[in-house]
């Protein structure tokens, strides 16, 4: 794995930060994304300590521009990324009746379109190498639904079926596409959350806790492993039981 | 150096897995060569990197069989 160029976005901190730790320890070098240049320097710090020899970008998912200059930027810089893990998310709650056309086409732009974008951007790379892994972050909310989540259910709930679709038309070149679908985990988009609703998410997880960004990072792990080679087209639900397919 | 229509036809065999000879210039990548859309793709892409140029998808899409990849390099180089 050692020969591996990683991309994961949104890696500056939660689970995004987790996994490009956790593809770090697997030997890749690791290109983690922030939207702004701060974020990227902190990614570029954890990266160095950990003795990787990748760094932080800034980019904004949901601008064309700015994914074109990364990723010919990552090119030049590494060489073309083998590893695409689309991990950067944002969430806009409202319930449908209140729900401005700006909150749900920024969640639909960075959560969704951004794979469209990413996606295309790096395959070309893959085909060549006839060697790929795509994982992207989804979430449980995608298949159970939660109120006042229309546009974040919508957006997950695509990148799921955006995964079985490509899953099919890749595989013949070697190239594996899933979902990993987080429940609660113990992040900054779930801090936001009152305390009493943490309570009440916590005795619907038959685990009787919120997951961490690791318990995450660990699937993906798994999933870009030699070991997952046979595993494509899928969505694994990492949710501590909450929720069962 | 080899002509254009040999290093043309060198990369579809290549890149299609099919014998040079059956290479005809007529032939069409998806009828004649078996070709799947996927393939198509990888092949402009090849033809991208002998002629160090780029194909913009629009005009990609055109490149449906041998002559016209012949052609297009023709008019769009040297």
């Amino acid at each position: 794995m050692s020969d591996k160029i990683a991309l994961v976005t949104g890696a500056s901190r939660g689970i995004g930060k987790a996994i490009a730790m956790a593809l770090s320890g697997q030997g890749m070098t690791v290109i983690g994304t922030a939207t702004t240049e701060g974020g990227a320097e902190a990614i570029t710090a954890y990266l160095k300590e950990a003795g990787n020899a990748g760094c932080g970008m800034a980019l904004n998912v949901s601008e064309a521009e700015s994914v074109d200059s990364v990723i010919k930027a990552i090119n030049e810089q590494f060489g073309a990324p083998t590893v695409l893990v689309n991990n950067a998310g944002i969430t806009k709650d409202n319930i449908m009746m209140r729900m401005k056309d700006e909150e749900w086409f920024d969640v639909i732009d960075t959560n969704l379109n951004s794979l469209y974008r990413l996606t295309k951007a790096c395959l070309r790379g893959m085909t060549k190498a006839r060697w790929g892994r795509i994982v992207n972050i989804s979430s449980v909310v995608g298949s159970m639904g939660n109120a006042g989540q229309a546009n974040y259910a919508a957006s997950k709930g695509g990148m799921d079926g955006f995964s079985r679709a490509l899953a099919r038309e890749v595989g013949s070149r070697n190239i594996t596409v899933n979902s990993v679908a987080p429940g609660f985990i113990d992040t900054d988009m779930t801090a936001k959350l009152p305390e009493e609703q943490r309570q009440a998410l916590a005795a619907q997880i038959p685990l009787a806790r919120l997951g961490q960004p690791e318990e995450i990072a660990g699937v993906v792990a798994f999933l870009v492993s030699d070991a997952a080679a046979y595993v494509t087209g899928d969505t694994i639900h990492v949710n501590g039981g909450m929720y069962m397919a | 150096m080899s002509s254009i229509e040999e290093r043309v036809k060198k990369i579809v065999a290549e890149q299609l897995g099919v014998k040079e000879e059956d290479v005809q210039e007529s032939a069409s990548f998806v009828e004649d060569l078996g070709a799947d859309s996927l393939d198509t793709v990888e092949l402009v892409m090849a033809l991208e990197e002998e002629f160090e140029t780029e194909i913009p998808d629009e005009e990609a899409e055109k490149i449906t069989t041998v002559k016209l990849a012949i052609d297009y390099i023709k008019e769009n180089l040297q």
